[in-house]
Protein backbone atom coordinates (compact mmCIF):
# COMPACT_ATOMS: atom_id res chain seq x y z
CA UNK A 1 0.00 0.00 0.00
CA UNK A 2 1.36 3.28 -1.19
CA UNK A 3 0.61 5.26 2.07
CA UNK A 4 0.45 9.13 1.56
CA UNK A 5 2.90 10.47 3.74
CA UNK A 6 2.54 13.72 6.38
CA UNK A 7 6.22 15.18 5.57
CA UNK A 8 4.82 17.64 3.30
CA UNK A 9 2.18 18.95 6.09
CA UNK A 10 3.19 21.91 8.16
CA UNK A 11 3.85 21.69 11.77
CA UNK A 12 0.95 23.74 14.05
CA UNK A 13 0.31 24.39 17.24
CA UNK A 14 -3.06 23.21 18.91
CA UNK A 15 -4.24 25.93 21.19
CA UNK A 16 -3.78 27.90 17.78
CA UNK A 17 -6.07 25.74 16.16
CA UNK A 18 -8.42 25.08 18.30
CA UNK A 19 -8.85 28.55 18.78
CA UNK A 20 -9.62 29.05 15.27
CA UNK A 21 -11.45 26.32 14.72
CA UNK A 22 -14.18 27.48 18.25
CA UNK A 23 -14.40 30.74 16.18
CA UNK A 24 -16.02 29.09 13.62
CA UNK A 25 -18.69 27.37 15.29
CA UNK A 26 -21.93 29.91 15.48
CA UNK A 27 -24.64 27.19 15.88
CA UNK A 28 -24.31 25.34 18.90
CA UNK A 29 -21.79 22.65 17.66
CA UNK A 30 -20.90 20.48 20.72
CA UNK A 31 -16.99 19.57 21.19
CA UNK A 32 -15.46 16.57 22.97
CA UNK A 33 -11.94 17.27 23.94
CA UNK A 34 -9.79 14.34 24.62
CA UNK A 35 -8.07 14.14 27.83
CA UNK A 36 -4.87 16.08 28.71
CA UNK A 37 -3.52 19.07 26.76
CA UNK A 38 -6.43 18.55 24.19
CA UNK A 39 -8.99 19.52 26.48
CA UNK A 40 -6.37 22.08 28.39
CA UNK A 41 -6.44 23.79 25.04
CA UNK A 42 -10.40 23.44 24.17
CA UNK A 43 -11.18 24.77 27.83
CA UNK A 44 -8.24 27.81 27.61
CA UNK A 45 -10.17 29.12 24.03
CA UNK A 46 -13.11 29.73 25.44
CA UNK A 47 -15.49 28.27 27.98
CA UNK A 48 -18.74 26.96 26.03
CA UNK A 49 -21.57 24.99 27.78
CA UNK A 50 -21.64 22.92 24.39
CA UNK A 51 -18.19 21.50 25.12
CA UNK A 52 -17.37 18.39 27.09
CA UNK A 53 -13.94 18.00 28.96
CA UNK A 54 -12.80 14.50 29.74
CA UNK A 55 -10.89 13.88 32.45
CA UNK A 56 -9.82 10.27 32.07
CA UNK A 57 -10.98 7.21 29.81
CA UNK A 58 -8.12 7.72 27.71
CA UNK A 59 -9.10 7.24 24.04
CA UNK A 60 -12.93 8.24 24.11
CA UNK A 61 -13.40 11.45 22.73
CA UNK A 62 -14.46 10.20 19.53
CA UNK A 63 -16.97 7.40 21.11
CA UNK A 64 -18.53 10.15 23.18
CA UNK A 65 -18.72 12.24 20.58
CA UNK A 66 -20.61 9.60 18.30
CA UNK A 67 -23.44 9.24 21.31
CA UNK A 68 -24.01 12.77 21.50
CA UNK A 69 -23.95 12.99 17.04
CA UNK A 70 -26.65 9.71 17.57
CA UNK A 71 -28.42 11.75 20.36
CA UNK A 72 -28.65 14.78 18.32
CA UNK A 73 -28.99 14.47 14.29
CA UNK A 74 -29.26 18.29 13.79
CA UNK A 75 -26.59 19.10 16.30
CA UNK A 76 -22.83 18.93 14.22
CA UNK A 77 -20.49 17.08 16.92
CA UNK A 78 -16.71 17.94 16.73
CA UNK A 79 -14.03 15.21 18.83
CA UNK A 80 -10.83 16.54 19.40
CA UNK A 81 -8.30 13.99 19.81
CA UNK A 82 -4.46 13.15 20.81
CA UNK A 83 -2.46 10.85 18.84
CA UNK A 84 -1.34 8.97 21.34
CA UNK A 85 -5.41 8.60 21.99
CA UNK A 86 -6.89 7.90 19.01
CA UNK A 87 -4.03 4.90 18.70
CA UNK A 88 -4.99 3.36 21.82
CA UNK A 89 -8.70 3.23 20.14
CA UNK A 90 -7.89 3.12 16.56
CA UNK A 91 -11.55 0.57 16.56
CA UNK A 92 -13.57 3.78 16.92
CA UNK A 93 -12.91 4.69 13.27
CA UNK A 94 -14.21 1.78 11.80
CA UNK A 95 -17.09 2.07 13.98
CA UNK A 96 -17.55 5.80 13.04
CA UNK A 97 -17.43 4.43 9.73
CA UNK A 98 -19.99 2.32 9.64
CA UNK A 99 -23.06 4.40 11.38
CA UNK A 100 -21.85 7.12 8.78
CA UNK A 101 -23.35 10.09 10.72
CA UNK A 102 -23.02 13.11 8.47
CA UNK A 103 -22.80 15.66 12.15
CA UNK A 104 -19.60 14.57 13.11
CA UNK A 105 -15.98 15.58 12.65
CA UNK A 106 -12.88 14.16 14.10
CA UNK A 107 -9.81 16.69 15.04
CA UNK A 108 -6.59 15.08 15.40
CA UNK A 109 -3.89 16.54 17.19
CA UNK A 110 -0.60 14.82 16.16
CA UNK A 111 2.46 15.69 17.93
CA UNK A 112 4.25 11.91 17.77
CA UNK A 113 4.46 11.96 21.45
CA UNK A 114 2.70 11.27 24.70
CA UNK A 115 3.46 14.32 25.52
CA UNK A 116 1.81 14.74 29.24
CA UNK A 117 3.41 11.49 30.56
CA UNK A 118 6.78 12.42 29.46
CA UNK A 119 6.98 12.94 25.62
CA UNK A 120 7.80 9.15 24.71
CA UNK A 121 7.24 9.11 20.96
CA UNK A 122 3.83 7.02 19.35
CA UNK A 123 4.19 5.17 16.66
CA UNK A 124 2.24 8.19 14.44
CA UNK A 125 5.96 9.56 14.76
CA UNK A 126 7.80 7.93 12.22
CA UNK A 127 5.50 4.97 10.77
CA UNK A 128 1.71 5.34 11.21
CA UNK A 129 -0.16 7.33 9.01
CA UNK A 130 -3.42 8.54 11.30
CA UNK A 131 -5.03 9.66 7.85
CA UNK A 132 -4.65 6.77 6.35
CA UNK A 133 -5.44 4.38 9.48
CA UNK A 134 -8.71 6.55 9.19
CA UNK A 135 -9.01 6.05 5.24
CA UNK A 136 -8.39 2.45 5.69
CA UNK A 137 -11.07 2.11 8.37
CA UNK A 138 -13.81 3.58 5.29
CA UNK A 139 -14.05 7.56 6.86
CA UNK A 140 -13.15 8.40 3.10
CA UNK A 141 -13.05 12.10 4.13
CA UNK A 142 -9.95 12.26 6.16
CA UNK A 143 -7.60 14.83 5.00
CA UNK A 144 -4.15 15.88 6.46
CA UNK A 145 -4.09 19.75 7.23
CA UNK A 146 -1.41 21.73 5.04
CA UNK A 147 -1.20 24.68 7.13
CA UNK A 148 -3.36 26.80 9.08
CA UNK A 149 -5.62 28.26 6.13
CA UNK A 150 -5.96 24.77 4.67
CA UNK A 151 -7.32 23.70 8.61
CA UNK A 152 -9.75 26.32 8.15
CA UNK A 153 -10.66 25.20 4.52
CA UNK A 154 -10.79 21.68 5.69
CA UNK A 155 -12.87 22.59 8.90
CA UNK A 156 -15.54 24.48 6.97
CA UNK A 157 -16.11 22.12 4.43
CA UNK A 158 -16.50 19.56 7.10
CA UNK A 159 -19.15 22.09 8.85
CA UNK A 160 -20.82 22.79 5.66
CA UNK A 161 -20.73 19.72 3.54
CA UNK A 162 -21.57 16.55 6.17
CA UNK A 163 -19.56 13.94 7.42
CA UNK A 164 -18.33 11.78 8.74
CA UNK A 165 -14.81 14.06 8.65
CA UNK A 166 -11.58 13.75 9.65
CA UNK A 167 -9.10 16.34 9.60
CA UNK A 168 -5.27 15.27 11.33
CA UNK A 169 -2.98 18.24 11.98
CA UNK A 170 0.73 18.10 12.53
CA UNK A 171 1.46 20.09 15.98
CA UNK A 172 4.19 21.29 18.18
CA UNK A 173 5.37 20.04 21.26
CA UNK A 174 3.88 23.64 23.15
CA UNK A 175 1.89 22.24 26.13
CA UNK A 176 -1.77 23.03 27.07
CA UNK A 177 -2.03 26.98 27.13
CA UNK A 178 -4.91 26.31 30.65
CA UNK A 179 -6.03 24.01 32.58
CA UNK A 180 -9.37 22.39 33.19
CA UNK A 181 -11.36 22.83 36.04
CA UNK A 182 -11.91 18.80 37.76
CA UNK A 183 -15.31 18.49 38.63
CA UNK A 184 -17.03 15.62 36.39
CA UNK A 185 -20.64 16.08 37.79
CA UNK A 186 -20.14 20.09 36.79
CA UNK A 187 -18.92 19.37 33.82
CA UNK A 188 -21.32 17.12 32.70
CA UNK A 189 -24.33 19.62 34.12
CA UNK A 190 -23.21 22.27 32.03
CA UNK A 191 -23.01 19.96 28.83
CA UNK A 192 -26.78 18.83 29.31
CA UNK A 193 -27.95 22.26 29.86
CA UNK A 194 -25.68 23.30 26.46
CA UNK A 195 -27.28 20.68 24.28
CA UNK A 196 -30.81 21.70 26.26
CA UNK A 197 -31.12 18.10 27.91
CA UNK A 198 -32.40 17.62 31.14
CA UNK A 199 -32.12 14.70 33.08
CA UNK A 200 -34.94 12.79 33.04
CA UNK B 1 -47.40 -8.20 33.58
CA UNK B 2 -48.98 -11.49 34.86
CA UNK B 3 -47.22 -14.68 35.57
CA UNK B 4 -48.85 -16.67 32.58
CA UNK B 5 -47.80 -14.04 29.99
CA UNK B 6 -44.63 -14.07 31.85
CA UNK B 7 -44.25 -17.72 31.18
CA UNK B 8 -44.52 -17.38 27.54
CA UNK B 9 -42.04 -15.14 27.08
CA UNK B 10 -38.38 -15.59 26.59
CA UNK B 11 -35.98 -13.85 28.54
CA UNK B 12 -34.82 -11.89 26.03
CA UNK B 13 -38.50 -10.87 24.97
CA UNK B 14 -38.75 -9.78 28.65
CA UNK B 15 -35.28 -7.45 28.23
CA UNK B 16 -36.46 -5.87 25.20
CA UNK B 17 -39.82 -5.32 26.29
CA UNK B 18 -38.58 -3.77 28.74
CA UNK B 19 -36.00 -1.04 27.29
CA UNK B 20 -38.95 -0.06 25.33
CA UNK B 21 -41.14 0.34 27.93
CA UNK B 22 -38.18 2.68 29.12
CA UNK B 23 -37.97 5.02 26.08
CA UNK B 24 -34.35 3.01 26.17
CA UNK B 25 -34.02 3.44 22.27
CA UNK B 26 -30.08 2.83 21.45
CA UNK B 27 -28.35 -0.49 22.51
CA UNK B 28 -25.07 -1.19 21.45
CA UNK B 29 -23.13 -4.37 22.02
CA UNK B 30 -19.97 -6.25 21.59
CA UNK B 31 -21.17 -9.99 20.44
CA UNK B 32 -21.83 -12.71 23.01
CA UNK B 33 -23.77 -16.12 22.06
CA UNK B 34 -25.88 -16.51 24.77
CA UNK B 35 -26.93 -12.71 24.06
CA UNK B 36 -27.77 -13.53 20.36
CA UNK B 37 -31.20 -14.12 20.34
CA UNK B 38 -31.85 -10.39 21.86
CA UNK B 39 -29.37 -8.89 19.73
CA UNK B 40 -31.04 -10.23 16.36
CA UNK B 41 -34.40 -9.23 18.53
CA UNK B 42 -33.22 -5.36 18.68
CA UNK B 43 -31.76 -5.50 15.02
CA UNK B 44 -35.40 -6.06 14.03
CA UNK B 45 -37.21 -3.52 15.29
CA UNK B 46 -36.97 -0.53 14.63
CA UNK B 47 -37.25 1.39 17.73
CA UNK B 48 -33.78 0.55 18.35
CA UNK B 49 -30.38 1.65 17.25
CA UNK B 50 -28.61 -1.10 17.55
CA UNK B 51 -24.87 -1.86 16.21
CA UNK B 52 -21.82 -3.51 17.02
CA UNK B 53 -18.71 -1.72 19.27
CA UNK B 54 -14.91 -2.83 18.54
CA UNK B 55 -14.36 -2.92 22.24
CA UNK B 56 -16.53 -2.70 25.53
CA UNK B 57 -15.34 0.61 26.15
CA UNK B 58 -15.81 2.40 23.42
CA UNK B 59 -19.43 1.12 23.71
CA UNK B 60 -19.60 2.63 27.59
CA UNK B 61 -17.91 6.23 25.46
CA UNK B 62 -20.80 5.85 22.88
CA UNK B 63 -23.94 5.59 25.81
CA UNK B 64 -22.20 8.53 27.91
CA UNK B 65 -22.59 10.93 24.82
CA UNK B 66 -25.96 9.43 24.08
CA UNK B 67 -27.48 9.82 27.53
CA UNK B 68 -25.56 13.34 27.45
CA UNK B 69 -27.20 14.01 24.25
CA UNK B 70 -30.95 13.09 25.73
CA UNK B 71 -30.93 9.47 24.31
CA UNK B 72 -30.97 6.68 26.74
CA UNK B 73 -29.27 3.75 25.93
CA UNK B 74 -27.27 0.22 26.94
CA UNK B 75 -24.52 -2.05 26.39
CA UNK B 76 -24.58 -5.48 25.81
CA UNK B 77 -21.41 -7.53 26.34
CA UNK B 78 -19.82 -10.86 28.03
CA UNK B 79 -18.11 -11.06 31.25
CA UNK B 80 -14.55 -11.21 29.61
CA UNK B 81 -15.71 -8.13 28.24
CA UNK B 82 -16.73 -6.39 31.75
CA UNK B 83 -13.37 -7.31 32.76
CA UNK B 84 -11.99 -4.37 30.17
CA UNK B 85 -14.27 -1.65 32.14
CA UNK B 86 -12.27 -0.90 35.41
CA UNK B 87 -11.17 2.46 34.10
CA UNK B 88 -14.12 3.52 32.09
CA UNK B 89 -16.35 3.28 34.61
CA UNK B 90 -13.96 4.83 37.32
CA UNK B 91 -12.83 7.66 35.24
CA UNK B 92 -16.07 8.69 33.29
CA UNK B 93 -19.18 6.74 34.02
CA UNK B 94 -19.63 6.93 37.88
CA UNK B 95 -17.41 10.73 38.07
CA UNK B 96 -20.16 12.45 35.64
CA UNK B 97 -23.49 10.08 37.36
CA UNK B 98 -24.07 8.34 34.04
CA UNK B 99 -27.11 6.23 33.96
CA UNK B 100 -25.45 3.81 31.90
CA UNK B 101 -27.31 0.26 31.52
CA UNK B 102 -24.81 -2.63 31.61
CA UNK B 103 -26.28 -5.95 30.35
CA UNK B 104 -23.46 -8.96 31.27
CA UNK B 105 -23.99 -12.36 29.96
CA UNK B 106 -22.13 -13.97 32.56
CA UNK B 107 -19.63 -16.76 31.83
CA UNK B 108 -17.09 -18.39 34.05
CA UNK B 109 -19.56 -20.11 36.57
CA UNK B 110 -22.45 -23.12 36.81
CA UNK B 111 -20.79 -25.33 33.83
CA UNK B 112 -18.07 -23.30 32.38
CA UNK B 113 -15.55 -25.18 30.61
CA UNK B 114 -13.04 -22.35 29.64
CA UNK B 115 -10.79 -21.59 32.60
CA UNK B 116 -9.83 -17.77 30.93
CA UNK B 117 -13.44 -17.45 31.37
CA UNK B 118 -13.63 -18.86 34.99
CA UNK B 119 -10.78 -16.60 36.13
CA UNK B 120 -12.42 -13.26 34.91
CA UNK B 121 -15.25 -14.24 36.01
CA UNK B 122 -14.68 -13.92 39.44
CA UNK B 123 -13.36 -10.49 38.91
CA UNK B 124 -16.59 -8.93 38.12
CA UNK B 125 -18.35 -8.77 41.09
CA UNK B 126 -15.71 -6.69 43.23
CA UNK B 127 -14.62 -4.19 40.53
CA UNK B 128 -18.70 -3.46 40.54
CA UNK B 129 -18.46 -3.64 44.40
CA UNK B 130 -15.04 -1.36 44.53
CA UNK B 131 -17.18 0.93 42.47
CA UNK B 132 -20.13 1.41 44.59
CA UNK B 133 -22.00 0.63 41.39
CA UNK B 134 -25.45 -1.22 41.77
CA UNK B 135 -25.72 -4.78 40.40
CA UNK B 136 -28.19 -7.32 40.16
CA UNK B 137 -27.45 -10.85 39.33
CA UNK B 138 -30.64 -12.33 37.95
CA UNK B 139 -31.80 -15.90 37.84
CA UNK B 140 -35.44 -16.10 37.34
CA UNK B 141 -37.83 -15.02 34.62
CA UNK B 142 -40.08 -13.97 36.65
CA UNK B 143 -38.40 -11.91 38.27
CA UNK B 144 -36.25 -10.54 35.14
CA UNK B 145 -39.03 -7.48 34.19
CA UNK B 146 -39.38 -6.53 37.51
CA UNK B 147 -35.66 -6.10 38.27
CA UNK B 148 -35.23 -4.41 35.05
CA UNK B 149 -38.03 -2.02 34.64
CA UNK B 150 -37.15 -0.30 38.25
CA UNK B 151 -33.49 -0.46 38.17
CA UNK B 152 -33.27 1.30 34.64
CA UNK B 153 -36.06 3.69 36.70
CA UNK B 154 -33.78 3.79 39.80
CA UNK B 155 -30.65 4.70 37.72
CA UNK B 156 -32.13 7.40 35.87
CA UNK B 157 -33.72 9.14 38.67
CA UNK B 158 -30.10 8.78 40.52
CA UNK B 159 -27.91 9.40 37.76
CA UNK B 160 -26.20 5.63 38.51
CA UNK B 161 -25.34 3.50 36.47
CA UNK B 162 -26.74 -0.01 36.96
CA UNK B 163 -25.36 -3.61 35.76
CA UNK B 164 -27.76 -7.00 34.84
CA UNK B 165 -25.74 -10.09 35.37
CA UNK B 166 -27.66 -12.42 33.40
CA UNK B 167 -26.92 -15.81 34.95
CA UNK B 168 -26.99 -19.50 32.97
CA UNK B 169 -30.03 -20.17 35.27
CA UNK B 170 -31.53 -17.51 33.59
CA UNK B 171 -30.20 -17.64 29.93
CA UNK B 172 -29.12 -21.18 29.58
CA UNK B 173 -25.53 -20.15 29.84
CA UNK B 174 -23.19 -21.25 27.35
CA UNK B 175 -22.75 -25.17 27.34
CA UNK B 176 -19.53 -27.62 26.50
CA UNK B 177 -20.81 -29.22 23.23
CA UNK B 178 -18.28 -32.10 23.08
Amino acid sequence: MNVPHTHNAKVMNRFELTRRLTGRLTRGEAVIGGIGNTNFDLWAAGQRPQNFYMLGSMGLAIPIALGVALAQPQRHVIALEGDGSLLMQLGCLATVAERAPKNLTIVVWDNGIYQITGAQPTASAATADLVAIAKGSGLHKSAWAADEEDFDRLFAAALSEGGPSLIAARIDNQPGVGEVDRDPVQIRARFMQGLGVTNK
Amino acid sequence: MNKASSQAQTWHDIVLDTLKSNNVRLAVYVPDRVLTPLIKALHADDFFTTFACTREEEALGIVAGAWMGGLRAAVLMQTSGFATLPNVLASLIVPCQIPALLFVSERGTLGEFNLGQAMVCRTMRPVLDSLGMVHHTITRQDELAFIVDRSIKQAVATQAPVTFILSPLLTGGKVFSA
